[in-house]
């Protein structure tokens, strides 16, 4: 069961990772375009004018440019709170749903939106957002935010009024002041993709020549949400599951050495037949070896039956199943040295007493 | 099987043996001198704490004695402390033990239980299982051998610890109380089973026991008190040449 938890912890790491790609690899871009000196759009914020999209696109090697924003907001569906990051897009250009499983993409250029399934919401439903109502068109898999929260995609003009315009009692105190009311077209974030005989280090240079803007690769954007925003949580996990394969230790260290103790006669007499230490050894390291792969098994199969019951996604490979065996082998045989230092005590005589 | 029967099997010249120093020091054998030959079956008879299974520890090479000599088929084991013998091998290759409660291994089935003398020594799993069968078979325990001892009879599991201590075909045998566990008609079987074996391969069997229903099924008795050999009964001929 233990080993279970210490297989959901690397699950729930590797699940958190996924989810942080998930957004950024969405695009299907080569290079991301941020405020200058920002290394946004996930690790911070980022604002740039929404016409920098013509700008980028006109770049030598870009064969493709989207604008983009991102934010998180909270409303409610049925009475429930609903926390969803709201990705908005330009209609027919780079960023919007890689694809749907349920219904079809936005056509209209308002208040209808693509939901990934994990918001619980269905096509046809209408949610608030703003000082509007939403309608889901289309339904989308496993695409959430790096937080865990599940996106939503709408229209690049409704996602920045949602996220730009102000509220009308902000908009009137601000004509009544005289300095008129903030344009919104801002954006987060330019994605772009670059021909294949280009490089998209060499287009990322050519638009770092804009002193108000910031490029980097597709590979560096992974780099950061993967070191620097789910770091915290990628240590605070490896650090419980060590010390959950530290329990793991004690425990199978006090059921090999309670097992030793009861099979003390047994010892004895196999010693007194003949049996060498190397021989009562390797049957205590089997032991544990053996309670080792059991609970390991047992705990992988129920991690893999319940996985999809768990709030974020929980991702198991092979390789990390295969490391933590390795390192649960590791483990028991370590565990198992109480019950051998027992049993090489143990005096052959102990078999002739009654 | 052309053995020289006039050698002994076990020979033990003045061995003594104490516990602790000084004020706690325990006396367990002192000065002890046996023979025990091919064939013979023998018993080791005393009160509580008169050294006998101390005895039995030393001549079954689990503990060393402080003082003497030891001998087992005609292999020196004990030199006044300076002779260094692999104990464990000895233990494997020669002596045979039989205990009170059997001491089965419950987690194996009587096959297995037998057979794992022979693993041990190195035979294949193959040539083990046929061996511990045959074994089992000349007990008249082969029917019960994918039995647990947990599912014999007491009769039937000191049969089968009999057989595992055959299996290596050893010279000398050692039971602690064979027949404690058994009642007379059963202690008898086991008695005229030993004396079979000892017959039949020209082993010693060195019996400790309380047993006077089986008195008249041994060859000779030593009795010990307080340590020392207090009398050396020879209650048969056994066909020793001495």
């Amino acid at each position: 069961m233990l080993l279970g938890v210490v297989l959901s912890m690397i699950g729930i790491y590797r699940g958190m990772v996924q989810d942080a790609l998930t957004v950024a690899r969405s695009p299907q871009a080569d290079i991301w375009v941020v405020e200058s000196g920002s290394r946004g759009p996930f690790a911070e914020s980022s604002r740039i004018p929404g016409d920098t999209r013509e700008t980028i696109a006109r770049l030598h090697g870009v064969s493709a440019a989207g604008a983009l924003t991102f934010q998180s907001i909270e409303t409610q569906h049925e009475r429930e709170n609903l926390r969803l990051y709201v990705l908005g897009y330009e209609l027919d250009r780079l960023g919007g749903p890689r694809e749907i499983v349920a219904g079809r993409a936005i056509s209209r250029s308002h208040y209808e939106m693509v939901a990934d399934q994990r918001s619980g919401l269905s096509l046809g439903d209408q949610v608030p957002m703003g000082r509007n109502l939403f309608t889901v068109v289309g339904l989308t898999e496993n695409q959430v935010s790096s937080s865990g929260d599940p996106i939503v995609y709408l229209t690049l003009r409704d996602s920045q009024e949602l996220q730009f315009e102000l509220a009308p009692p902000a908009a009137r105190r601000e004509m009544a002041r005289g300095s008129g009311v903030a344009g919104t077209d801002t954006v987060n974030a330019i994605v772009a993709r670059v021909s294949p005989s280009m490089s998209p280090d060499g287009v990322a240079e050519a638009a770092r020549q804009w002193k108000h803007l910031g490029a980097m690769t597709q590979a560096e954007q992974e780099n950061i949400l993967t070191r620097s925003v789910v770091e915290r949580a990628r240590k605070q996990i490896g650090l419980f599951t060590a010390i959950l394969l530290a329990v793991s230790a004690v425990i199978i260290a006090l059921i090999i050495y309670t097992m030793t103790m009861d099979k003390l006669r047994e010892i004895a007499t196999l010693k007194l037949i003949g049996a060498s230490d190397r021989t009562i050894i390797g049957l205590i390291v089997q032991q544990a070896l053996a309670m080792g792969v059991i609970g390991f098994v047992f705990g992988a199969v129920l991690i893999t039956s319940i996985k999809d019951y768990f709030p974020r996604r929980v991702i198991l490979q092979p390789t990390d199943g295969l490391a933590l065996a390795s390192v649960v082998l590791i483990v028991c045989i370590l565990a198992s040295a109480l019950g051998v230092r027992l049993a090489l005590k143990v005096d052959p005589g102990e078999a002739l007493k009654g | 099987m052309g053995l020289d029967k006039s050698q002994p099997l076990v020979e033990t010249r003045g061995v003594s043996k104490h516990f602790g120093e000084g004020d706690a020091r325990v006396d367990a054998l002192r000065d002890v001198s046996i023979e025990v030959y091919p064939g013979q079956v023998v018993g080791l008879l005393g009160p509580s704490g008169s050294g006998k299974t101390t005895l039995l520890n030393v001549i079954g090479c689990i503990v060393e004695p402080n003082a003497g000599w030891m001998s087992l088929d005609g292999e020196a084991v004990y030199d006044a402390g300076w002779l260094r013998t692999d104990l464990r091998r000895l233990r494997l290759e020669k002596i045979g033990f039989i205990f009170q409660f059997h001491n089965l291994l419950p987690f194996l089935s009587c096959v297995d239980n037998v057979a794992i003398v022979l693993n041990l020594a190195g035979q294949s799993k193959v040539e083990a299982n046929r061996r511990a069968i045959e074994l089992l078979e000349y007990l008249e325990v082969g029917h019960r051998k994918e039995a647990y001892p947990a599912q014999l009879s007491g009769g039937e599991a000191q049969r089968v610890a009999i057989a595992r201590a055959l299996a290596n075909r050893p010279r000398i045998i050692l039971a602690d109380e064979p027949t404690a566990a058994l009642d007379s008609e059963r202690a008898g079987i086991v008695m005229d089973m030993l004396r079979k074996v000892a017959a039949e391969q020209d082993a010693a069997i060195l019996a400790v026991t309380h047993d006077e229903k089986i008195y008249d099924r041994l060859d000779r008795i030593f009795h010990l008190r307080d340590g020392r050999l207090d009398a050396d009964d020879h209650l048969k001929d056994a066909g020793v040449t001495r």
